[in-house]
């Protein structure tokens, strides 16, 4: 690679467009990787809550669910991952608003790096974290009884269905963070966006069992489908209709949000 | 001539109904300090962040080393460096694992990157904290690495956005020796500052901003000529007395004081004898001063002889 000295001619971009972009993007996901190592205290927060579901739900309330048909540790896991990968996107938030408020992204707004590489490079950092998390997840899982009806190959397409998704959602939360600048207000504006979606779900109850009202929203808002997708290709009943519905929300969001967030980045002070 | 490092013309910059920059020129020329010196808002912080690409300015037009801010915007940032309170690294790297991240992204060959970070590293005395997080370190230290980083791809102009704002005298006094090394390699160093003497002590010209309009652009000799060189501030018991030393002072012919509530104010070029005549004239009257100062001008000084009003109301 000929990148010479610091030029006092422009770099002839055209030819390295591609190199850049896809370097910029490993670098920030680097960096990103990096402070989860470093501040470990991110990783708990978003491990120990699901953790706390598990158990809850396994042990606490599961006596009082009854799902016809399944073993409720069953119905449950596929729902604790999508939570899990949602809960996890309020990170990218939380670490986007924390860059504009300490002026970090000023920096990377004056170098000569591709600019959606802050944007990618962070959400792809997060994506790892979730790979960590989902696999812990898993682990956990099993520990408390549950059982895959299917295969190894349908149950890591269940995993990467939830990734997918989470890495959608990681998306609509750079919005956010980018949007309030603040970490405090971001992780406070976070909570009321993912209650709803978590919990009027199909992830932890059937949506047979909600009133009338809210069972169309429930039955169909991406975190259900998803929800129902990978819990179809655990237990083994029809899975493609969930998992179509599950790949359309989460195009649907990244066609609506990846250039939403990449504007306000752009305007970002 | 050479030509200007940095050439601006007419620059402004709308915030909702604040006017930020209200038609800023400035041409700087390469290789020497430029300050820009102004109270909180008065659009010092703006102009750094429009000429390092941050922002689009509204109307004007702003040359770095030729290339236009908007325009070529890609190419202005293959030649500048910012740091200071606008521009920071990731308290949670390490200091090398900053600038390597910069090294990354200002598309350094590996091993060429190595070799700049552990010369910058020894340069700014951070080779035995450079393996710790930068949340770990002292202020100082943690206004070197941001100038560190700011300098990973030898830009010829840098800009420092207030940088020794918040340093102990010690600290402050380092990165102004750095800053004098950068010039003395070829670097065009532009900064803003709320310090007279800190323009006074780095700058070879000084652009005094208010309200988002320069009014002053002069080399702070000539800056410090317009206001004479030393204060003296005399405080009276109440403000009738100090009327009445006013009127004493007032009364002799080579000086001509202010007053301020219950202080007469002297600028002066002649510190030492003016101050034996001062106290000479009030002693003559029986007037006792409760308190006596002398200094070298502030910012404040600057604005009250340019603007007459004070640095603060221009902030307001």
């Amino acid at each position: 690679m000929s990148t010479g000295q610091i030029a006092t001619t422009a770099p002839p971009a055209r030819r390295r467009l591609m190199p850049i972009v896809v370097s910029d993007t490993l670098a920030i996901a680097w960096r990103g990787v990096i402070t989860y190592r470093r501040v470990p205290q991110l990783l708990v927060f978003s491990t120990i809550q699901p953790v706390v579901f598990v158990v809850l739900f396994r042990y606490v309330f599961g006596g009082a669910i009854h799902v016809p048909g399944v073993d409720y540790v069953d119905y449950l896991m596929p729902g604790i991952f999508v939570q899990t990968a949602v809960f996890g996107a309020i990170a990218t938030a939380i670490g986007l608003a924390t860059d504009v408020q300490s002026g970090l992204l000023e920096r990377f707004r004056s170098l000569p790096m591709a600019r959606s590489a802050v944007l990618t490079g962070r959400t792809i950092a997060d994506l790892f974290r979730n790979v960590f998390v989902v696999i812990l997840m898993a682990g956990v899982g099993f520990l408390v009884g549950w059982t895959v009806h299917t295969n190894a190959a349908k149950l890591v397409a269940a995993l990467l269905l939830v990734l997918l998704f989470g890495y959608s959602m990681s998306w609509v939360f750079a919005t956010v963070g980018l949007v309030l600048g603040n970490p405090e207000s971001a992780q406070a504006a976070a909570f009321p966006v993912m209650a709803p979606l978590v919990f009027a779900s199909s992830a932890f109850v059937p949506v047979e069992t909600m009133p009338g009202w809210l069972q169309p929203f429930a039955e169909h808002q991406p975190v259900s489908v998803t929800a129902s997708a990978a819990r179809a290709l655990t237990l083994g009943t029809p899975a493609t209709s969930y998992v179509l519905q599950s790949l359309a929300w989460v195009a649907g969001i990244l066609l609506v949000f990846v250039p939403i967030a990449v504007r306000r980045y752009r305007r970002a002070v | 001539m050479t030509d200007p490092a940095i050439r601006v013309e007419g620059l402004t910059k709308r915030f909702d109904t604040v006017t930020a920059l209200d038609g800023i020129d400035l041409e700087i020329p390469a290789r020497t300090v430029f300050g820009l010196l102004g109270p909180n808002g008065a659009g010092k912080t703006t102009t750094i962040r429009v000429l390092s690409t941050i922002l689009k300015p509204d109307a004007g037009r702003a040359e770095v080393l030729g290339r236009d801010v908007v325009r070529q915007a890609k190419e202005v940032r293959t030649q500048i460096g910012l740091a200071g309170q606008s521009a920071t690294v990731d308290p949670n790297l390490t200091g090398r694992e900053n600038l390597r991240l910069i090294g990354r992204l200002v598309h350094l060959p590996r091993r060429e990157a190595a070799r700049r970070i552990d010369a910058l590293l020894d340069r700014f005395q951070l080779v035995a904290a450079a393996d710790r997080p930068v949340r770990t370190y002292s202020g100082g230290m943690r206004r070197r690495i941001d100038l560190a980083a700011a300098l990973v791809n030898r830009p010829p102009v840098l800009f420092l956005d207030e940088p020794t704002t918040g340093l102990d005298p010690y600290s402050r006094n380092e990165v102004w020796a750095m800053i004098g090394e950068l010039v003395d390699d070829g670097t065009t160093v532009v900064l803003t500052t709320q310090y007279l003497e800190e323009a006074d002590r780095l700058a070879s010209r000084v652009a005094v901003i208010d309200e988002g309009r320069v009014i002053a652009n002069d080399p702070p000799a000539q800056l410090k000529a317009r206001l004479g060189s030393t204060v003296i501030e005399i405080g009276l018991a109440d403000e009738p007395t100090a009327k009445r030393a006013h009127d004493v002072l007032a009364s002799t012919s080579t000086l001509s004081p202010e007053l301020e509530n219950s202080t007469v104010r002297l600028t002066t070029h002649e510190g030492a004898r003016l101050l034996v005549d001062a106290l000479r004239a009030l002693d003559g009257k029986a007037i006792v001063p409760t308190t006596l100062s002398v200094r070298e001008p502030s910012l404040d000084d600057v604005f009250l002889a340019l603007t007459g009003h004070h640095a603060e109301e221009a902030a307001a």
